[in-house]
């Protein structure tokens, strides 16, 4: 019986965590699709979640795109396909590896912070004063980050991508002497146009994860600092699991195994 | 008769297994200071999270003047609100924006009023608290009494009807206690207008309050002027009146 007690109890936190992420999502939308917007604030957001997050962005596409290269140029270079190495960095950067990491890393970094900030502010009572002056934490809080998130996710990910090809390209040259003319043929040949949009597609459903969790969690804290660490903690591996997990429904829907 | 600003009737709440408030009944008269005390954890902030909305009641009623807020959309809510503020027991000011900025906040979303004007009002408001020159301050860089004078302009920036304070005296020292009590009273002449104040400290009580009201295990046991509490037969108000711990309050 106790393990049915803990089945049940788990399936009810489950679908009680969607069903508020979900009326977070629906609350946003509304204040979105109205106009119920701080701009200002949304533009310090764009400043604090997406430009403060480009020199990780750029350290780990670099590196991404120089260890794809790396463990790929040599050996193939051996089977006589070196001219195939710049599509394999810029296939695996553009449709998985760039949107992904991206948000991984932004998860870590903004999610983190999101979960924080709001966090704190439930446990010293700032969300309560808000809603004490008839004004929605929802539209003051969430929205601003999320629009940024979405705005800035995606931009940091063409970064990303056009960092780690570079990265990979560089490794190609020096390691397995692949030339840059045959690096970027390659690329070009294996990526098109529309390859870029659906890794973008991707970029937008993760920044509406970690935008979401971030703020989900921090309205969730209860109890003083350690409520806190937990929210924050809370928020990026939930963040982290739900990327993951979305990368897979959604690399099946929109490549569809091609 | 006075009129009644705001209304408990038959109010009870609970959180988990633990009773807050049982069948609690209590009027705010217009235009008067009433001050609640009672044990620590008693639930006086929570009657005033009931009157400002923040919480919903399990049974009974809140009205604020004749509309009973207890089922209302919160839409329509924050309406109402804007004619109640809560000046919370650490002030609660927005740690991202300005001293100045946080007394603005409510002017700012809820008017159209220009820049300059928005600027003049709130100048005033600290001038009122004595904070006219703490502006561009942060709030960290506030001692904690003038924490809660920044938030006591903010709580009366957009001149409420009625003005909710949470222990604005606790921890403070006997002088800024003095200044703040003579504050409260001070911003209710100017507004016009209607004060609950939660607090522990007897003798800001006795320099403020029209009307007291006691709160024990859940419902207002004792009710009137200060002298009529100062003077009341309840053993349980002695007992507290007295902070003595012989008596049928149990330690």
């Amino acid at each position: 019986m106790k393990v049915l007690d803990r089945v049940g109890r788990a399936t009810i936190d489950l679908l009680e965590y969607a069903g508020g992420i979900t009326t977070l999502a629906g609350e946003s939308g509304s204040f979105m699709m109205r106009m119920r917007i701080r701009f200002i604030e949304t533009i310090n957001q764009c400043y604090f979640l997406g430009v403060q997050s480009i020199s990780i962005v750029i350290l780990t596409s670099l590196f991404t795109g120089m260890v794809i290269s790396l463990e790929s140029a040599v050996q193939a270079v051996q089977f006589g396909i070196g001219s195939l190495v710049g599509g394999a960095v810029a296939f695996a950067s553009v449709r998985e590896l760039g949107p992904m990491l991206t948000a991984v890393v932004v998860a870590g970094r903004v999610g983190s912070a999101i979960a924080a900030e709001i966090g704190s502010m439930v446990v010293t009572e700032q969300i309560e004063a808000l809603t004490s002056m008839g004004l929605e934490p929802t539209r003051f809080l969430v929205v601003p980050r999320l629009l940024a998130m979405l705005v800035m996710l995606p931009l940091l990910t063409i970064f990303a991508d056009v960092v780690s090809i570079a990265g990979g390209m560089w490794i190609a040259q020096t390691y397995a002497h692949i030339s840059s003319d045959s690096f970027i043929a390659s690329a070009r040949q294996a990526i098109g146009f529309e390859d870029i949009v659906k890794g973008l597609v991707k970029s937008l459903v993760f920044a509406v994860i970690i935008a979401l969790v971030g703020a989900y969690q921090g309205l969730s804290t209860r109890g003083g600092a350690a409520g806190v660490g937990k929210a924050t903690t809370g928020a990026v591996v939930i963040s982290i699991i739900m990327i993951f997990v979305s990368n897979f429904a959604l690399s099946f829907v929109l490549f569809g195994g091609h | 008769m006075a009129a009644i600003v705001a209304r408990l009737d038959g109010v009870s709440l609970q959180y988990g297994e633990r009773v807050i408030l049982r069948n609690c009944s209590l009027d705010i008269v217009e235009g008067a200071i009433t001050c609640i005390i009672g044990l620590s954890g008693a639930g006086k902030s929570t009657i005033l999270r009931l009157i400002d909305g923040l919480r919903r009641p399990d049974a009974g009623h809140v009205y604020l003047r004749e509309h009973d807020i207890c089922h209302m959309p919160e839409r329509e809510l924050n309406e109402i609100r804007r004619k109640v503020s809560l000046s919370f027991q650490f002030a609660a000011l927005l740690d991202s924006l300005t001293v100045g900025e946080n007394v603005a906040l409510p002017l700012r979303e809820h008017t159209r009023l220009h820049d300059d004007a928005i600027r003049k009002i709130v100048l005033d408001a600290l001038e009122s608290v004595g904070l006219g020159s703490t502006y561009d301050n942060m709030p960290s860089e506030l001692s904690g009494g003038m924490l809660k004078r920044a938030g006591f302009a903010r709580a009366i920036v957009t001149r409420p009807e009625l003005v909710l304070y949470d222990e604005p005296t606790t921890g403070l020292d006997p002088i800024v206690t003095h200044l703040i009590t003579d504050t409260i009273v001070r911003l209710r002449n100017k507004l016009n207008g209607t004060a609950v104040v939660i607090s522990h400290d007897l003798q800001s009580i006795y320099m403020m309050a029209d009307y007291v009201a006691m709160l024990f295990e859940g419902a207002i046991i004792a009710y009137g002027t200060v002298d009529e509490i100062r003077t009341s037969s309840n053993p349980l108000v002695q007992q507290f009146l007295e902070g003595s711990e012989v008596g049928p309050i149990p330690i």
